[in-house]
């Protein structure tokens, strides 16, 4: 899959874009078997751009966001392709290597704030203490720094917030705190995992807006993870549909919400009610569950829960396919052929959406 | 301990409660003493969840609550089925007031009030198997079924889309969506009449809230039951609730049809949580006109005077902080607390202020 998405063979090391992944592979030995979390991911993303990656629990996307940061376990995590952020590769670099690109070249924001904060620390400790690791600077100078940043994300009285718990914080607050910290060193690429998730949706387009402004005003490259559809084509300019631990789907935002061409992502707008359209009678849903990633179904992930995947005489069943470029950044991975995905797309899918 | 003011909404009486109307609340209230002290424990202040709600669900119906976390929908589902123990207020169950029912006296009545919950892993008893967790019902209730309990399991397995077979598993073999069918299946097993459904689908995998939806909108159907769906994704109720209840800080401020909520919102909290919505089409991302609030909810301890939600109104004005905008009826079918409402016809606010002032008085007088 990953031969045919970036240009250059995977050996070559001096990648163009900002971030390239290429090949991610991230498994676990377990006692039931090895879990392919991550199966073959390739990507890239320039600054100031925002790549949102949609999928289901499972499917792998938390995992690929750990696996960027270099955070996943090293005593029991396999991983193997290549990350390269600016030039510099991670996979291969050694923990106090990565300790040192991590926070300042790239930071994340964590779904829940509450448990993601050490409980005993006030947030101005905590967004000291990472601002001091990376720069050279008095405490007083870190502190400043501190208010600042916690103004900057909206925070009231920040000079008398900075010295609270996370707990006297409010759940937006607290996010915005998380923010604040991931942001206080200027990283050039940000990563948020679910980070509205556990927010009410007057808070939710707050941070959204908050986590919009700030890329303009700093241009790093932003990963958007999430299930919700919704803030996805709020954020992204690019997105990468993942399944199974592989991606199945990858476009520019417009051609992912209107033109899709893989059943999984029809399946997924199709299950989602709406309020920008009229009220449909029943939705429509996607039969089964999503696989274990132990036992992922053999060929193509999705065909057991595939509504067309007999039109394919018998190949979901055995082959994998393929990630394809089906138009200029628009790629797939579907073994049904170019005119039936536009057929089933324009006449049985749309219509009903 | 309850404010006169918010006595105002109580002596409304609900709109279209009719005959058919299968449960009624009457100035609902739930306050959570706040106690200080280690052996003599006083009150020091309350909780104020729930504060004041009215509203009738109609036979057949599926009523929606939405709201923001802390706005006290929960804690009204819990207590329409009496897992809390009401302050103050009436709930009218088939004409029967079952506000401080006993516990003994609430169990026959438990057949045709059931809830299904929000958390498809803790609320089934991870030692105990399927058959066991659905058969209870039967039980509890002592009822004798045609084919034993067994078969009547394995029929509701079958009606919620489980296999028969997998009677003798336990909650951890299946996956969340059929962890929740279970659930469901174990609401479903005395016939209930009304079923509270507390955040049914807010844990599931988006493909997966589908096909539940899609369940609990069948079942409908086959047993004429009637739902009281209490949820904060604004998109799912509107898809299943034929009239839906908008509560911010333990008050309703909005309640009608479906459409009408959607369509025309009349409270600015609506019009503000509606327009937070955000939209999955990226070829609306621009020129969408947003309704930003500031700030967090305030706290239930000490909620602001008056109109809760005046604090973060972009619309609020001196009235707003004194004089406490009851429930009206301003158009009907939908039903707003506001005195300066949207997208509402001439002379709507008046008749809301008009009404606050009116139930001023005769608090004064009596």
């Amino acid at each position: 899959m990953t031969q045919d998405q970036t240009a250059e063979p995977v050996a070559d090391p001096a990648p163009r874009a900002f971030l390239d992944v290429r090949d991610l592979r991230i498994h676990f030995p377990t006692d039931d078997g090895l879990v392919k979390s991550v199966d073959g991911l390739s990507f890239t993303l320039e600054r100031g751009r925002t790549l949102g990656i949609v999928g289901e629990s499972g499917s792998g996307k938390s995992v690929t966001s750990l696996g960027l940061l270099g955070l996943h376990n090293r005593r029991n995590a396999k991983v193997s392709g290549e990350i390269w952020v600016d030039g510099q590769e991670v996979v291969g670099s050694s923990p106090e290597q990565v300790r040192r690109m991590r926070g300042r070249k790239m930071s994340m924001i964590f779904q829940d704030p509450l448990s993601s904060m050490h409980p005993l620390y006030t947030i101005g400790a905590q967004i000291i203490e990472a601002y001091r690791i990376h720069n050279n600077v008095s405490k007083d100078v870190a502190r400043k720094h501190a208010i600042d940043m916690l103004g900057r994300v909206g925070i009231p009285q920040p000079d008398r917030r900075v010295d609270d718990y996370p707990h006297q914080f409010s759940g937006g607050m607290r996010q915005r705190a998380m923010i604040a910290m991931a942001l206080s060193c200027d990283p050039e690429l940000l990563i948020a995992d679910e980070p509205t998730t556990a927010l009410d949706v007057t808070v939710q387009a707050q941070i959204l807006d908050l986590i919009r402004d700030l890329q303009e005003e700093f241009d790093s490259a932003v990963i958007m993870i999430t299930h919700d559809l919704g803030v996805v084509a709020e954020l992204s300019d690019d997105i990468l549909v993942m399944y199974g631990g592989r991606c199945v789907e990858y476009g520019s935002a417009e051609d992912v919400f209107h033109r899709p061409e893989h059943p999984y992502t029809w399946g997924l707008l199709g299950s989602m009610p709406r309020l920008d359209r009229d009220r449909s009678e029943r939705l429509i849903p996607i039969k089964g569950s999503p696989p274990s990633l132990i036992n992922v179904p053999v060929g193509c992930a999705f065909s057991p829960r595939c509504a067309y995947a007999e039109l394919n005489d018998g190949r979901s069943e055995t082959e994998r396919p393929e990630l394809r470029e089906i138009a200029p950044g628009h790629r797939v991975a579907c073994h049904l052929g170019r005119e039936d995905r536009h057929r089933i797309w324009t006449e049985e899918i749309r219509p009903r959406l | 301990m309850t404010t006169p003011d918010s006595e105002v909404v109580a002596d409304q009486r609900p709109a279209g409660d009719g005959d058919d109307a299968l449960l009624e609340v009457r100035g609902l209230r739930k306050h959570f003493p706040v106690t200080r002290g280690a052996i003599v424990k006083r009150q020091v202040g309350a909780v104020k969840a729930v504060d004041g709600v009215d509203f009738t669900v109609r036979m057949g119906e599926t009523l929606g609550l939405v709201g923001e976390s802390g706005c006290g929908k929960t804690t009204t589902g819990r207590m329409i089925t009496r897992l809390l123990e009401p302050s103050d207020g009436q709930i009218i169950f088939e004409g029967q007031d079952i506000t401080h029912v006993s516990q003994a006296k609430m169990r026959p009545l438990r057949r045709d009030l059931q809830m299904i919950f929000q958390d498809p892993y803790s609320s089934l008893n991870p030692r105990k198997t399927v058959g066991t967790i659905i058969g209870a019902p039967f039980r509890l209730q002592g009822i004798e079924t045609e084919h034993g309990v067994k078969r009547a399991v394995q029929d509701l397995l079958e009606v919620v889309g489980l296999n028969p077979e997998h009677y003798n598993r336990y909650p951890h073999e299946f996956s969340g969506g059929q962890r929740q069918r279970i659930g469901i299946a174990r609401t479903l097993a005395m016939r209930p009449k009304l079923i509270v459904a507390d955040e049914p689908v807010s844990a599931l995998d988006v493909s997966i809230q589908a096909q539940v939806v899609n369940l609990l909108e069948d079942l409908q159907e086959e047993f004429n039951l009637t739902y009281v769906v209490i949820a904060h994704d604004l998109s799912v109720v509107r898809h299943i609730a034929d009239r839906v209840g908008v509560m911010y800080l333990g008050k309703m401020v909005e309640l009608a049809d479906g459409e009408g909520l959607y369509n025309s919102p009349m409270h600015p909290y609506t019009v503000a949580l509606l327009s937070a919505v955000p939209i999955p089409d990226p070829a609306k991302r621009k020129g969408r006109e947003r309704v930003r609030l500031q700030g967090d909810v305030p706290s239930p301890l000490n909620p602001p005077p008056a109109c809760r939600f005046h604090t973060r109104c972009w619309k609020a004005q001196e009235i707003c902080g004194t004089v406490e905008p009851p429930l009206v009826e301003v158009i009907p079918g939908h039903r707003v607390a506001c005195h300066f409402p949207e997208n509402a016809p001439e002379g709507a606010g008046a008749k809301v202020t008009k009404a606050a002032e009116e139930a001023g008085l005769t608090e004064q007088s009596g």
